[in-house]
Order: C-alpha cells, then structure tokens, then sequence
C-alpha cells in the first residue's frame, strides 16, 4: 500500500471506531486544513451513510471571512448537521476578561466555550485534526486521549494504546478527544489534498494582503481586532497562510505559491516549522501546549 | 513511497534520544525555530553550550526536568524512499509497559547498546519483549562507539555476546551498526573513525530494510467496525459492514463464515471509496455487503468457509500487566481485540516470564506492574482468533477494568 493509503486507512479505522464506540461523537471543524481533510476522511468512512456526528465549530469571532464562508459552504453542499458557538456568547455569559493588547487573542478563551459546547450536547467524543507532529506536546498524545469532566488532560494517566485496539470507556461526564490524523506531517497533508483534489479556502493559496512587520518579523495581517501603532508601517505583500487560525494570532508567510504543486515545493524548501512560522501563542513558554491541553484545550 | 514503523529501545544513558535527535537533525527534519527553542534549552540545564540533539523527543516538562523519556514520543521524518514513523520508548524497567506499547506498531526495533557495558539486563529485557510483540526485525546498535576508541574487536564481542543470547529467542532477522550518535558517525554520514565497518549507516539501513521479511500471504480476515444503514427512500434497503481487511484478501462472490454464530453465506458487494470493487486486500477500509439476512453487528468477524479460525471461549495468552494496580484473577474484565468486546475471566496465572532471561517462574498468584504472565482466560463469548505468531491482527487484545475503565493489560495469544 502506498503511504498516503496507509494513513487514510488507519484515519478511516478511527473515524469508524468513533462511530461504533459512542453514543454523541462530534467533529471539530474549524475551516483549516486539517479539518477539511477530517471531512474529507469522514466521507470515505460513512458514504452513502450520513456522518455519526455533527460538524462542531467554536467561533473565535476573529475568525477570516474566507474559512466561515467555506466552512457553511461546506455543511450545505454535505447535508450534514452544523453547530457554531461564540466565544462572544461566553465572555458575555461569564463576564470573562476579552484578550487585550495589539493582537487580542482568543486562543485561551475558546476552551471554555469548547467545554460548554461539550455539556450542551453532551458530547462523549470530540474528533479533531491535531497531529504530534506540530508541537511536542502532542507528539505524546494518544489518538483516543481521555478528558476528565474537566475537559483536562493529565499525561502521566494516559491509557496505554497498543496495535490499532483504541479504548474508548469513559464514564458519564468524561469525553474523549480523537485525533485520527496524529501520524500525519504538513506535508502528508498537502500531498494527500493535493492527490485527492480537496477543495480549500482561498487563503491558503498566495495573495496580496496589507500586513504589518511584528517584532518577531512576522507578517500579520491588519484587520478591525489588530490595535495599530503608530509606528507601524502597513505593507502590500504577497502572502499565503500555512495555518488558518485566528487573524489575530495566526501569522502570513511570504509566498509565491498559487498552486498545490507550488505548496508542497515551497514546504520541501522550508525549515522553519508550521507553528514556528504562524503561532504567536505558543512562544509564551516551552511547555505553552501541554499547560494548555492540561486545562481543557484540544 | 512506503511507511517503515521502528522503535527505539536502551538505558537510560545509552543516548537513545540522542541518536533519533541526530537522525532528525541529519536528515534535516528539524526547524530553524525549534532548534532555536532547543539552543536556548540547552544552555538553560547548563551542561553544555551545544544542542542537546535528546531535547528534540523529551515532550513533557517533567522529561525535560529529569532528562529521561517517560512516556513513548512519535516522531517523523520522510526521505524519498520511505516515511518513517519513530516511537521513542522509555528504557527505565518502570516503564515497560509504555516501551511495550511503542513496540507493538512496529516494523523493527532498534535496541541500543552501550559499548563500554555491552550486553546487559536491559538489553536482554527489550529483546525479549520485541520477541514476545513479534517485531520481524531488530536492530542493534553499538553507540558510543568513541568511548571504546573504536575498537573493532569491542564491537566483534558484543555481537557475538548478542547472539549467543538470542538463540534462545525466535526474532526473524537481527542486524548490527557501530555507531556515535553524539558525534553522528554512522547515522547518516558515513564514519571514517569506524572505517573497519563495511555495512549501511543507520539511515541507510533504515530507508532500504525490508519491512516484512519472509512473510507470506495470511488467510483473509475482517472484522465489522460500523453499521452503515442510510435509511433513505433510495437507500432504503442498504445496510453495508463497514471495517477494515485485518489480512489476507476477499472478492466479491466469495463464500464466508460468520462468527462467532458459525453461519455461511456470500459476499454480494465491495464497496471501497463509494466504488464498488470486485477484491479487497489486506489493510483497505471497506464496506462488505452479504447477500442474506444475518445477524450481523460490530465485533462479527468475517472468514473465508472451512478456514482454520480458532472459535473459542477458553484460550491461553502470554499478557503484560500494565496497570499501577496489582489485580488478582477473579474479578471480570472487558476484552477487546479490535473492534469485539466481551466479558472475560482471567481464570488462572499458568506462570510468570521473567523478561531479563525468558525463563519460567512460578507466579504469586498476582499481577503487578509490568510483569509478563502466561494466563488462561475464559470470555463470556467466543472470540475468533489466530494465534498471535500467525495474524499479529486477530492474536492481541487488551484488557480493560470495568471499573476503572483504563486499559490493565495488553496479550497476544498463544
């Protein structure tokens, strides 16, 4: 089997156990990539079935205009069951502290609208598009990893998972975040969406955007949540986005590619990592992720 | 292009994470900004103002804090023959289980070795346990290599000690390198210190190993993950077994055995990517239709008919003990091997394997952390199985506490 079988085999095979495991499973989908390629996964696993979950989507509300509109595009072109909550919605509901500074970010905030979203429904198992690869906390995650009812991970209880035998037991309260594309790299991903043909947000590919230089000589693009300064020089570059997060946290790379093919050529090149070139979230402090997966992040 | 599963397995000190840092880094697999991050690490823990390459694959702030692997790291990097997926197990006797679990994906073990010490307990622990996960290859690497001035003769003896040792167990295939993975010699670049050394460097051995030496074609195999019944007006009368080919092959038309209900019938549609396809082969997700009204649920197994399948409710297995808790037979379980469940029993502990000399020993009745028993186990249902040594698919299952809910046991039957 060719390598790009291989992983959407072993994808399809956790999808599946998803869907025989629980009673409430729900994917997170969040208009990136990686998410994209979950849906993509989810109809291979169900087709001519409907999908054993909703599409759930936790609305930072700095989200770009190009993955919302994808992403309902998407939920309508399916047939398949959408939900959105705003972390708007909960700053109000608990009069919580909205992020601060030039780039206001919403990255801590959205865990509690997650876990929300979670008791709502009621959901026993979260499938998201996480890979070990991105960050080295989530290298040492397990595909199916257990949350407490506090939606935390604690790496030292971690369930061993052996062969492809994923245990999904919880007790009521409790849920399971679901990582069926953890072995994938960036590039798996890109050549398998460019060998599938899977249709993505614009943004992805280059485009000229006005930008500003951050301090970490990042380009971030200038919209209405971005505080200008007045020393900030705005700029006319041709960028792209290897990540789609926030506007407000999610940095542009310089980029020339206008094609799949360009991407991949231009990832060969690089040797700057995915959350390197894109997150400023995770410079905070070296172990930023595994704090944040302990408090209820996916 | 093909994907190669390999673990890594040593002391404490033999520079295991140091060895895979310096394959990720040789290869060019790491970032700039990570190593940045790692630069600014490294002279944090103040030994040495050069990249501590073990930083790269030590995730969890209590690894960084102890310099040790605690739990098993996945790592990757893809060169153009081959994606290689690296799970980087802890050595510590204290953490076999997760070294089991690291192991029990994989295509090959790579154990490494000291030079200085040679062969010791540990070395013999982790090759008894590739031996009872049923690795087909092991790879034995000599490093620190410097230490001994690159003594050939050092090298010489420790393979020899190896070998003689691994008589006794029944790996497949078992290969050695010398190499210095502080320093990088025989990792990616070849050694001139170790110019006596004719074979691959590790990263050469690694792109070019066969993944599955010797191995035959097994019998065909399937297990039924999910229902699929779109209930639809169009799809009114659809109901497809969705699951993956655990082995072997199966074509449309084909004549197959249900179990455990024992009953026979044919396969009337493969469906494979919403195409309807006339085989399916080992590995493929797949929806399999039967053309008559059978009882058939998550956890059926699907063989050929006359095949050799054992259909049992009493079976023995070798199992490893990995819950902090010690358990004494008696009370229930749940058994899981794939996607079937049932109620088991351990009913008896037949003895214990000490995993240092793979000797027999008799059992105190109890099962702690980390041991190695060889237990009967009896389950509410029939469990269709293959003994391990011939379908690493249908031969191991886990053991979950009703209770608890996490996962005490992992065993691969006998």
């Amino acid at each position: 089997m060719d390598y790009l079988d291989q992983l959407e085999a072993e994808a399809i095979y956790i999808l599946r156990e998803v869907a025989g495991q629980f009673e409430r499973p729900a994917l997170l989908f969040s208009g990136g990539k990686d998410s994209i390629c979950l849906v993509h996964l989810a109809l291979k696993a169900f087709r001519p079935g409907k999908f054993p979950f909703p599409l759930v989507h936790v609305d930072t509300g700095h989200n770009f205009p190009e993955a919302i509109a994808y992403r309902d595009n998407l939920a309508e072109k399916l047939n398949e069951k959408l939900i959105v909550r705003f972390v708007a919605d909960t700053i109000k509901e608990k009069n919580l502290q909205d992020g601060k500074g030039k780039f206001p970010s919403r990255n801590a905030l959205q865990t509690y609208t997650l876990l929300d979203v979670i008791n709502e429904f009621e959901f026993d198992a979260c499938i998201g598009g996480a890979r070990r690869d991105e960050e080295k906390a989530r290298a040492k995650e397990r595909i199916f990893s257990v949350r407490d009812e506090f939606g935390q991970w604690d790496p030292k209880k971690q369930r061993p998972e052996l062969w492809n035998i994923y245990n999904g037991k919880i007790d009521k309260g409790e849920n399971v975040r679901v990582f069926p594309i953890s072995n994938w790299t960036e590039l798996d991903v890109w050549n398998y969406i460019k060998r599938e043909q899977i249709d993505l947000p614009s943004i992805y590919f280059t485009h000229e955007r006005e930008c500003i230089k951050t301090e970490h000589g990042q380009w971030m693009n200038v919209n209405e949540f971005v505080e200008l300064e007045p020393s900030d020089i705005i700029e006319k570059v041709k960028v792209r986005y290897r990540t789609v997060g926030d506007m407000t946290c999610t940095a542009a790379v310089e980029s020339e590619a206008y094609t799949l093919d360009d991407i991949i050529e231009e990832l060969k090149e690089t040797r700057i990592s995915e959350r390197g070139a894109t997150r400023m979230d995770d410079r905070i402090s070296e172990a930023a992720m595994e704090d944040r997966k302990k408090g209820g992040y996916f | 292009m093909e994907i190669l599963r390999f673990f890594t397995a040593g002391n404490v000190d033999d520079g295991k994470s140091t060895l895979i840092g310096r394959l990720l880094y040789d290869s060019k697999s790491v970032s700039t900004d990570i190593l940045e991050t790692l630069t600014k690490q490294s002279k944090s823990t103040g030994e040495n103002a050069e990249i501590d390459l073990a930083l790269l694959t030590d995730g969890l702030r209590a690894e960084r804090a102890q310099g040790i692997t605690i739990d098993v790291a996945y790592k990757y990097f893809t060169t153009d023959k081959r994606k290689f997926i690296i799970a980087d197990t802890p050595g510590h006797f204290q953490y076999t289980r997760n070294m089991f679990t690291g192991a029990s994906n994989a295509d090959l073990a790579i154990i490494l070795v000291d030079a200085r010490l040679g062969i010791t307990e540990q070395t013999h622990r982790h090759s008894i346990i590739s031996n009872i996960v049923g690795i087909p290859h092991v790879l034995v690497c000599i490093n620190k290599m410097d230490l001994v001035n690159y003594d050939e003769k050092v090298y010489e003896q420790i393979k020899s000690d190896y070998e003689k040792f691994a008589q006794k167990l029944q790996l497949k295939k078992i290969s050695f390198i010398p190499t210095n993975a502080l320093s990088g010699d025989n990792v990616v670049n070849q050694s001139e210190n170790l110019a006596w050394y004719k074979g691959p460097t590790l990263f050469e051995f690694l792109e070019n190993v066969e993944i599955n030496p010797n191995e035959q074609e097994k019998s065909a195999r399937f297990q039924v993950q999910y229902v699929i019944r779109p209930q639809t007006d169009e799809l009114h009368d659809y109901r497809g077994y969705a699951g993956s080919v655990l082995s072997g092959r199966f074509v449309k038309g084909q004549s197959i055995t249900i179990l455990p209900a024992d009953l026979t019938t044919t396969i009337s549609k493969i469906e494979k990517n919403g195409i309807e396809v006339e085989e399916a082969k080992e590995g493929e997700p797949i929806i399999l239709h039967v053309a008559d009204d059978i009882d058939i649920s998550r956890g059926t197994t699907f063989v050929p008919v006359n095949d050799g399948i054992n259909s049992e409710k009493t079976f023995e297995a070798i199992i490893c003990w990995m819950d902090n808790k010690s358990f004494q037979p008696g009370q229930k379980l749940i058994l899981q091997q794939n996607s079937f469940q049932t109620k088991a029993l351990i009913k008896e502990i037949d003895n214990k394997i000490n995993i240092s000399t793979f000797t027999t020993e008799e059992s105190d009745g109890t099962l702690h952390l980390n041991d190695f028993c060889k237990v009967t186990i009896k389950t509410a249902e029939s469990i269709s199985f293959d003994s391990y040594e011939n379908n690493r698919k249908t031969g191991a299952f886990i053991l979950i506490n009703e209770n608890t809910n996490n996962t005490v046991a992992a065993g691969v039957i006998e």
